[in-house]
C-alpha cells in the first residue's frame, strides 16, 4: 500500500488521533514524571494559549496588539483579590469576563482607526494598568503584592489542559467560520473588505475581545504557581513579547504554527531564564530579528518549500530508477 | 498661585526634553516608516555613555559631542542594513509596518541587554548643575533652565533644517512620495538613512539631558519610549513642530499631576488624555490628512 496515498486520504481522521494522543499524554503526564516537569509543561500550555490567541487576532488582521501582558495581568489580578472567596473554575470564568469587558472597551476607542495607532495604544496599555493597579492597590489596601495559595501541580495541569483545547477548538471553528474569512480579509484589504459588506470595526473589536478572554483564562492558572505577585510580575512585559515571538517564529498561516512555536519556546524560557537571564533575553532579541528578517512566515511557511524539494528529489530519485531498470532491460 | 505657575515652569523645562524625543521617532515615523520602538534605548544608551564619559573627565554638556556621532552611525547603519531589508522584501507597505515594528522589538531587547551585561540594572546617579537659582520668588535647580535651552535651541535648529536646507527639503520629499523622490535624483535611501540617524541622534541628546537633571539605569529605556510614542500621537505621527509642542503639553500636564494628585497617576492621565484625542482627533494636534 502507498504510504503517501494513505496519509493524504485519511488525513482529517490521522489529526484527529494525533490530538487525542497529544492530549492524553498530557493526561497522563503527572504519573509518570515528578511535580517540576508537570510545571513544565503547564507553563508550555499557558504559552500555547497565549500565541494561539494572539495570533487569532493580530496574525490574521494584521493589526499587532502588543497588549497579552495586559490581559494576563487581569487575569492574575483577579485571581489574587478573589483567591479566598470563590472556587477556582469560577474565578476563571470571571476573569475571562473582565478581560472580554475592557478589550471591548480599548478596542472601541482605537480600533475605529486605522494602522499604526492601535500598536501604539496597546503598547502602552500594560504600562497604564501596572500604575493604575498599583494606585489603586496602595489606595484600597495600603499595601503593595499579594500571596497566593498554591494550588496542586497536577489540578493545574488538567486546568490548563481543558483551557488549551477550548481554545484551540474555539479557534479552529473560528478561523472556518465566515468570520475567520472576515478577518483574513481585513488583513488583506480592509477598505475592499468594506466594500464586500463587512462591518469591519465590529468584527475587529468583538474578536479582540474574544481573543483576550482566553489570555485572562490563562493568566489565572499562572498564579498558583508563581506565589506571590506585584503589579511588576504581573503586568511584566515578558508575557507580551513571548506569545508574538512564539507566534511569529511559528508561523500564523496555520493554527499549529503558534502551537510549535509556543512548545519550543516556552520549553527553552523555562530550562534557561531562570539561570542565564541577562543571555537569555539577549538572545530573544537577536531570534526575534532574525525570524523576521529570514523566516516572516514561520517555521510553517517553511513546509510547503521543503515538501516542494522533497518531492523533486523524490520524482527525480524514483525516475532516475526507472530510467536505469529501462537500460538494464 | 506661585505654587501652579512654578509647576507649570518646570513642566514647560521637563516638556521641552520629551519634545526633543518625540521629534525623533516622529521623524523616524514620519520619513521611514519604522515605528522605533527602540527609541527609548537610544536614550538610555544616551545617558549611560554620558555618565560613562564623565567618569573619564569629560563634562556631560560636552558628551554630545562624542555620543551624538556615534549614535547617528548607529541609526544609520540599522535603517541601511535591516529595516531596507525589510522594506524590499515585504510584499506590502502595511506589512512593512508590522514587519519593522517588531524587528524594532528585537532590537530594544538586544540594545537593553548588552546595555545590562556593561552596566548592569542598577541606577547611577549623575545630578550635575544642583545649584538654586531663584527667579520672581521661584526657585530652580540651575540645570532645569540649561537643559531647556540645549532641548529647546536643538528643536529649532532641526526645525530649520528641515524647512529651509537642501537635505532638508529632500527628506520632506522622500517623506510625501519615495518614488518621486527617487526621479527628482534624491537618493531615497541614504536619506532615509539619515533621518533615522538623525533621530537617533536627537534620542541621545535627550538621554544626555535626562542624565543630567535625574539618576540614569538600564532599565530607563522603555517607560521613555512611551512617552515619546503618547507625545507623538497627541502631536500628530509625522509632524515635527507638533511633537515639540505636545511634549511640552505633556511635560505640564506630568508636573501638574504629581504636584497636586499622585506621581503614580501621570501615566494613566497620559492615556485618559490620548483616549479623548483619539476619539476626537485622531491626527493629532498639528497632523494632517
Amino acid at each position: 500500500m502507498d504510504i503517501t496515498r494513505f496519509i493524504s486520504t485519511h488525513r482529517r481522521f490521522l489529526l484527529v488521533g494525533f490530538l487525542l494522543l497529544v492530549v492524553a499524554f498530557v493526561a497522563t503526564f503527572p504519573l509518570y514524571t515528578q511535580q517540576s516537569h508537570v510545571r513544565v509543561l503547564t507553563i508550555i500550555l499557558i504559552y500555547v494559549v497565549l500565541a494561539v490567541s494572539w495570533a487569532m487576532f493580530s496574525g490574521t488582521t494584521g493589526y499587532m496588539s502588543l497588549a497579552p501582558a495586559a490581559f494576563f495581568g487581569l487575569g492574575i489580578y483577579t485571581m489574587a483579590l478573589l483567591q479566598k472567596t470563590l472556587p477556582f473554575p469560577v474565578i476563571i470564568v470571571i476573569a475571562s469576563l473582565i478581560s472580554f469587558a475592557f478589550a471591548l472597551l480599548v478596542g472601541l476607542v482605537t480600533l475605529r482607526l486605522r494602522g499604526i495607532y492601535f500598536a501604539i495604544f496597546t503598547f502602552g496599555l500594560v504600562i497604564f494598568l501596572t500604575e493604575l493597579v498599583q494606585f489603586l492597590e496602595t489606595r484600597i489596601y495600603h499595601g503593595h503584592g499579594w500571596n497566593i495559595t498554591p494550588i496542586d501541580n497536577t489540578t493545574l495541569l488538567y486546568t490548563m489542559l481543558v483551557l488549551v483545547v477550548v481554545t484551540v477548538l474555539v479557534i479552529y471553528f473560528i478561523r472556518r467560520s465566515r468570520y475567520g474569512l472576515a478577518l483574513l480579509s481585513i488583513g488583506g484589504n480592509e477598505e475592499a473588505a468594506e466594500h464586500m459588506g463587512i462591518n469591519t470595526t465590529r468584527t475587529k473589536v468583538l474578536y479582540f475581545a474574544v481573543s483576550s478572554i482566553f489570555m485572562g483564562a490563562a493568566g489565572v492558572v499562572l498564579a498558583p504557581s508563581i506565589i506571590y505577585i506585584n503589579t511588576n510580575i504581573a503586568f511584566s512585559l515578558f508575557y507580551s513579547f513571548m506569545p508574538i515571538l512564539m507566534a511569529i517564529f511559528g508561523g500564523m498561516a496555520h493554527l499549529s504554527g503558534p502551537i510549535i512555536g509556543a512548545v519550543i519556546f516556552g520549553y527553552l524560557e523555562k530550562m534557561l531564564r531562570a539561570q542565564w537571564s541577562t543571555y537569555f533575553m539577549l538572545g530573544f532579541g537577536i531570534i526575534l530579528v532574525v525570524v523576521i528578517l529570514f523566516l516572516p512566515n514561520g517555521i510553517i511557511g517553511l513546509v510547503p518549500t521543503l515538501q516542494g524539494k522533497l518531492g523533486g528529489l523524490m520524482t527525480r530519485l524514483r525516475k532516475g530508477e526507472k530510467g536505469e531498470q529501462h537500460a538494464n532491460a | 498661585m506661585e505654587r501652579i505657575l512654578q509647576l507649570i515652569i518646570v513642566g514647560i523645562f521637563q516638556g521641552s526634553i520629551y519634545g526633543l524625543l518625540a521629534m525623533g521617532l516622529s521623524l523616524q515615523y514620519g520619513v521611514c516608516r519604522v515605528l522605533n520602538i527602540t527609541h527609548g534605548e537610544f536614550v538610555m544608551v544616551g545617558a549611560m555613555l554620558t555618565f560613562t564619559l564623565s567618569g573619564l573627565g569629560i563634562h556631560p554638556l560636552l558628551a554630545p559631542v562624542i555620543i551624538g556621532p556615534l549614535l547617528f552611525a548607529i541609526g544609520f547603519v540599522l535603517q541601511s542594513t535591516l529595516f531596507r531589508t525589510l522594506k524590499a522584501w515585504a510584499p506590502s507597505p502595511a506589512a512593512f509596518e508590522g514587519n519593522a515594528l517588531l524587528a524594532a522589538f528585537g532590537v530594544m531587547y538586544i540594545m537593553e541587554y548588552i546595555a545590562r551585561i556593561r552596566w548592569s540594572g542598577r541606577s547611577y546617579p549623575t545630578f550635575i548643575l544642583p545649584d538654586i537659582v531663584s527667579f520672581r520668588g521661584m526657585e530652580f535647580t540651575l540645570n532645569q533652565p540649561v537643559t531647556f535651552a540645549i532641548a529647546l535651541a536643538l528643536g529649532i535648529a532641526v526645525y530649520l533644517f528641515l524647512s529651509r536646507s537642501r537635505m532638508g527639503r529632500a527628506i520632506r520629499a522622500t517623506a510625501e512620495d519615495p518614488g518621486t523622490a527617487g526621479l527628482m535624483g534624491v537618493n531615497t535611501n541614504m536619506i532615509l538613512a539619515f533621518t533615522f540617524g538623525l533621530g537617533a541622534l536627537l534620542a541621545g541628546v535627550a538621554g544626555t539631558l535626562i542624565s543630567i537633571k535625574s539618576s540614569v539605569s538600564t532599565t530607563m529605556g522603555f517607560s521613555n519610549t512611551v512617552i515619546a510614542l503618547i507625545v507623538v500621537v497627541l502631536g500628530g505621527l509625522g509632524s515635527v513642530p507638533g511633537s515639540f509642542i505636545a511634549g511640552i503639553i505633556i511635560g505640564i500636564v506630568s508636573r501638574l499631576v504629581a504636584g497636586f494628585w499622585q506621581p503614580v497617576l501621570t501615566v494613566p492621565v497620559y492615556y485618559a488624555m490620548l483616549m479623548i484625542l483619539l476619539l476626537v482627533r485622531p491626527t493629532g494636534i498639528l497632523g494632517k490628512k
